[in-house]
């Protein structure tokens, strides 16, 4: 033993021992420590494309076309007369696609003033956890509104009747059951009804949800506005809803101040006072069907 | 010398063990889920596997994120309201090729029998498949019926397309000798 290239044996053999040894191991032990790093999407932070008025940071998968019908009804404190705000309804209908997983647009029609939409939403970001955490899905929102409305006396031009509406939504799934979203909001418009309204509003749109169950959770949604005209003729959005997820649709049911059902209208122009009772039913219902 | 002997035997058999060894070279799991209103298809090719053929120990592991479907929302529910993906993001199995013979030649029947995981719950479980030499490797084939029930995954009664209470699930992989990391 005193030979030198017995040590050198005893070393070779101890420098092996270790594999023999780790194969005796489990092998699926072996197999996650050797496994490449992986990355789990954090994904379905909302059940819909919608909090309740506003987007959420989901969108329409790749090749899917949603169509969405959505209503706001009169107010609940009309009473009996009105039958709670159920005589009278305004409807937006609208097409939306999915051209990729991250990027969608869409056209939509609403009867409130008469309005054309269009919008475009790309996802900047996408949460995730594992080898490289992302704490956040960001994405990016512009749409452009035309109010149709004819107006009485005086011509507007065209160009007054466009508004712009530039958001980034920024959102966050807590957990399974818990996800929030943070709006900041750039509302342009061309033409305002007042000196002292500000033609570029600012807003900071607050979002939740928490999941009751598998299919049903609790949505609230509120938007407040940074840059506000002084004298009050608008109040901030707000909204409480309901979304039931059935496979193929998901309905959302919801009462909120607002009246219209897109940005440049219920942040900018909500006239109601949710507390005061001026409280319209809604719903937005979304149905997918598969183009490609 | 004797002794010197004894050393280099344990040396070449731990050499032998090594090569022995064998990883995913391609798999491919699909399953399938016969529905009265719509059949359910899905697969993955990004599978990892490690195969000892002196033991005829196996273990492998499934991304759930990684499992392709006809359908977005069906690929969308799957992950969110069924496997709970980002909660549970991998299958896996662990177990042994019961009756297996690393010097026959050819196709032989054998039973996987060891732990399967999915959903975060292990169970038992034996899986009669093939496999077969192939080139410097191996190929692996089975077709098994699972429980969606046994691995605590809910399907709600009331949903648009109906989902079968056992899914017929496919695999199949191919390995080659395994390179030491």
């Amino acid at each position: 033993m005193h030979n030198p290239n017995c040590y050198l044996l005893y070393l070779t053999f101890l420098c092996c021992l270790p594999t023999t040894l780790f194969a005796q191991g489990g092998l699926l032990d072996e197999l996650e420590s050797e496994a490449p790093p992986t990355e789990t999407r954090i994904d379905d932070t909302f059940k819909a494309t919608r909090i309740i008025n506003g987007h959420s940071v989901e969108l329409w998968h790749e090749g899917v076309m949603g169509a969405m019908i959505s209503h706001r009804f009169g107010r609940l404190n009309g009473g009996t007369y009105e039958f709670f705000g159920l005589d009278g309804a305004n409807v937006r209908l609208a097409v939306e696609y999915g051209i990729t997983d991250f990027l969608n647009v869409a056209i939509g029609r609403s009867s409130f003033q008469k309005t054309y939409d269009g919008y475009v939403k790309l996802r900047l970001l996408q949460q995730q956890s594992g080898s490289r955490t992302v704490p956040v899905t960001v994405v990016g929102f512009s749409s452009i509104a035309i109010n149709t409305l004819r107006s009485e006396g005086q011509e507007i031009p065209f160009s007054a009747r466009l508004d712009y509406t530039f958001q980034l939504l920024i959102a966050r799934k807590l957990s399974s059951r818990f996800s929030l979203q943070l709006t900041p909001t750039l509302v342009h418009r061309n033409l305002v009804e007042r000196q002292e309204i500000p033609n570029d509003l600012l807003a900071l749109g607050l979002g939740g949800r928490w999941k009751l169950s598998q299919r049903v959770s609790l949505n609230a949604e509120y938007f407040p506005r940074l840059n506000a005209e002084t004298e009050t003729l608008y109040n901030d959005a707000f909204a409480l809803g309901v979304d039931i997820e059935t496979g193929g649709h998901v309905f959302q049911l919801h009462l909120t101040n607002a009246q219209s059902m897109i940005e440049e209208g219920f942040i900018t122009g909500t006239t109601g006072d949710f507390f005061s009772g001026d409280i319209h039913f809604g719903f937005n219902i979304s149905r997918v069907f598969q183009l490609k | 010398m004797k002794l010197h002997l004894f050393l280099l035997i344990g040396l070449l058999s731990s050499f032998v063990g090594s090569a022995q060894r064998y990883q995913m070279a391609k798999s491919e799991i699909s399953f399938y889920s016969d529905a009265p209103l719509e059949d359910i298809q899905a697969e993955t090719t990004e599978v990892q596997s490690l195969f000892n053929a002196s033991s005829g120990e196996v273990a492998f592991r499934v991304p759930i994120q990684s499992f392709q479907f006809e359908k977005a929302l069906m690929q969308e529910h799957f992950n969110e309201n069924y496997l709970e993906s980002d909660k549970y993001p991998n299958a896996t199995f662990e177990g042994q090729l019961k009756g297996f013979d690393l010097t026959q030649v050819g196709e032989q029947l054998v039973t996987a029998s060891g732990k399967m995981t999915i959903h975060g719950v292990t169970q038992s479980v034996e899986v009669p498949g093939t496999i077969g030499s192939q080139g410097e490797g191996w190929e692996m084939q089975a077709t098994f019926p699972i429980r969606v029930a046994d691995y605590k995954i809910k399907i709600p009664k009331v949903v648009f397309y109906n989902i079968a209470e056992v899914v017929d699930v496919t695999v199949h992989f191919t390995y080659r000798p395994h390179a030491q990391p």
